[in-house]
């Protein structure tokens, strides 16, 4: 086991240092130009120098090669430091400065990482809570009502774009009813109990849409999974054994059931950072989907393509994190 | 003497597998709605002959423009005059359209990999590699940023809409082939080591007609149920690309785009960005019930029963 996790962990680095490479080069070959938004008065020499002082006077690899040292060096040393409050910590020098704020990109990241991971986060969390037992009962009464209403609502809610449910949700509860407001407030600061109730309003459409989907989907597989086992031999003797039924489904068969859902669960944790970048376009959430978003609009590089890799290793990371519980969570998986 | 032998024809396998879709009764109705989409789309403009690109000019503007659900419109004009319904059947073919030829792009690329890599043992480590890279790449911000960057180069090369049209279908197809060559491995893999292919080698049969007559088709199944399964994929990265203003330029209708120009006016006119947003939604889900019923029609020990 510890032989596989280091393979896996080594051989994760040329993986993520090559799709690093296509993502940066990508960005090369892309016309957007960061001085676009420059006026336009200004002396062509006057233009050359700002490029040169965005670093962008050098070779393509010359400056792969310091994006990966900042990437790799610079930078979680500054978050490191930041984290424990060990000021010791930190490289001196340079840092990689988004082109449109100038300021370093982590410290933009961990201002809006918080809205991300507070909305999709949450509903991640509410999805996996909602779709567990809902996948249960409906596998333990197959074909009930209750099974066909629980399989339609997640083919819905599977099928259905977040582009179209968030305006639908907009235009339900914040035109007709009035009830939560349209555009999430980023600068609300949580100190009272009004507050505190705001938040959860302006939180509470974006929250539903992303459960929704989350929820459809690890239903389904909690489902399946839950059949899968149900027809099993195991189950049958410990019925036989004289178990309760609520034993031998909540104890035998969910135990079993639930290895392939974690796993799926672990996979879909870089979504919480990545998936959401739709609705909280759709919500105007101040979060990463959004400052994605706008780095691509406004061709700043550095920010793009750090963002990028970061999604990258979060994907890579978790895939390793899944294959190693699957076999935690299930002795007869040996990858020895 | 010849005794009346009850002989009967050779059934077809494919009318067993059309007897099982038939019980399955969200994959029935699923294919009845989107048949009827299709022909909303593409036979629709031929009965309904108005132009979806046409702005009425001087006081018509004003007086056309902006309007609800009637006869003369039925799902009303928007803000310059132009007819939604006519919008709506346009807008619906380019979006099946990206959705058929993404999904046939990808499923090409998917099964070639796939079946190189599970039969020819030296490709196998090289390609898997490249299918769990690909898998690890950040998949939306990867399509904006090509969409960023082939937009002006296609759309000089090819003009604005088959530019951008074979721009998004490409990448659609780059981005989603992962899943297919996976299965397809792992289906090679196990139908490699069979009698019948060992007895195909035996007699000389060269790889290639080995794999095309008698591999391929045995790989059929998985792969028809992922191919519908990528329609779904493709019509939703699409819309989603339009949706973000990365798709294709703002006065050619797709679904997606229109809801993303309904959304601007969702407080005085809700259905300018309900009407598609259902459209897209209706044709998923009745695409992923098909892709549903053929999983269970196409699954040799389901049927029968």
């Amino acid at each position: 086991m510890f032989t596989f996790t280091m393979r896996r962990l080594l051989l994760a680095i040329p993986t993520l240092l090559f799709i690093a490479l296509v993502i940066f080069l990508l960005l090369e070959l892309s016309p957007g130009d960061p001085m676009s938004d420059m006026p336009l008065t200004i002396p062509p020499e006057v233009r050359q120098q700002m490029r040169l002082a965005l670093g962008l006077g050098e070779a393509w690899y010359i400056r792969f090669y310091k994006w990966l040292y900042l990437f790799s060096v610079v930078e979680p040393s500054h978050v490191l430091a930041n984290m424990t409050g060990y000021d010791w910590l930190r490289v001196e020098g340079q840092r990689i400065l988004s082109f449109q704020t100038r300021s370093p990109v982590a410290d933009i990241i961990a201002q809006r990482l918080p809205q991300t991971l507070w909305v999709v986060g949450l509903s991640y969390l509410f999805g996996i809570l909602v779709a567990v037992p809902i996948g249960i009962y409906s596998a333990y009464r197959q074909y009930s009502w209750f099974d066909q209403a629980g399989t339609f609502v997640s083919m819905v809610g599977f099928s259905l774009p977040t582009f179209f449910t968030g305006p639908l949700l907009i235009l339900i509860f914040s035109i007709w009813l009035g009830w939560f407001p349209i555009i999430y407030d980023t600068t609300l600061v949580v100190d009272s109990w009004a507050n505190f109730l705001k938040q959860l309003r302006q939180m509470a459409m974006p929250v539903f849409v992303l459960t929704l989907y989350n929820a459809a989907q690890i239903t389904r597989f909690m489902r399946a999974s839950m059949l899968d086992n149900l027809t099993q031999d195991y189950v049958r003797t410990a019925r036989a054994k004289g178990m309760t039924e609520r034993i031998v489904v909540l104890v035998h068969v969910l135990r079993n059931s639930l290895i392939p859902v974690v796993t799926v669960i672990a996979l879909g944790i870089p979504t919480i950072f990545t998936g959401a970048i739709i609705t909280e376009q759709v919500f105007r959430v101040n979060g990463l989907g959004a400052l994605l978003i706008g780095a691509i609009y406004g061709s700043d590089i550095p920010m793009v393509l750090t963002l990028s890799v970061v999604f990258a290793i979060l994907i890579v990371l978790f895939n390793l994190i899944a294959d190693i519980l699957y076999a935690v969570l299930d002795p007869r998986i040996r990858y020895d | 003497m010849t005794d009346a032998v009850t002989f009967r024809a050779p059934r077809n396998q494919w009318w067993d597998v059309w007897d099982q879709f038939k019980t399955h009764r969200g994959a029935l109705i699923g294919m009845v709605v989107f048949v009827l989409i299709v022909l909303f789309c593409f036979v629709g403009p031929l009965i309904w002959r108005v132009d979806p690109t046409a702005i009425p000019s001087g006081r018509e503007l004003l007086r056309l423009r902006n309007q609800g659900f009637s006869l003369a419109h039925p799902f009303g004009t928007d803000n310059l005059g132009r007819d939604m319904f006519a919008r709506m059947m346009k807008g619906g073919q380019v979006s099946l359209a990206v959705g058929i030829v993404g999904m046939i792009l990808s499923i090409l690329l998917g099964t070639l990999i796939g079946v190189v890599a599970g039969y020819f043992r030296r490709a196998d480590g090289v390609l898997m590699r490249l299918t769990d890279l690909f898998l690890a790449l950040p998949l939306l911000p990867i399509l904006l940023v090509m969409s960023m960057l082939f937009r002006e180069r296609l759309s000089a090369l090819f003009g604005v809409e088959v530019g951008m049209f074979l721009m998004i279908v490409t990448a659609i197809a780059l981005t989603s082939w992962m899943r297919t060559a996976r299965v397809v491995r792992g289906d090679v893999l196990a139908l490699k080591e069979r009698e019948y292919v060992l007895a195909a080698r035996s007699i000389g049969t060269p790889p290639r007609r080995l794999i095309v007559r008698h591999i391929l088709p045995n790989v059929l199944s998985p792969v028809m149920v992922s191919a519908t399964l990528m329609i779904a994929t493709a019509i939703i990265t699409e819309s989603a690309l339009s949706f973000l203003g990365m798709g294709f330029p703002p006065d050619f209708p797709t679904w997606g785009r229109l809801v993303a120009d309904g959304v601007d006016y969702l407080q005085d006119y809700p259905s300018r960005s309900m009407v598609p947003g259902i459209l897209i939604s209706l044709t998923v889900l009745s695409v992923n019930y098909i892709g549903d019923g053929l999983r269970d029609a196409l699954d040799p020990r389901i049927r029968g029963r």
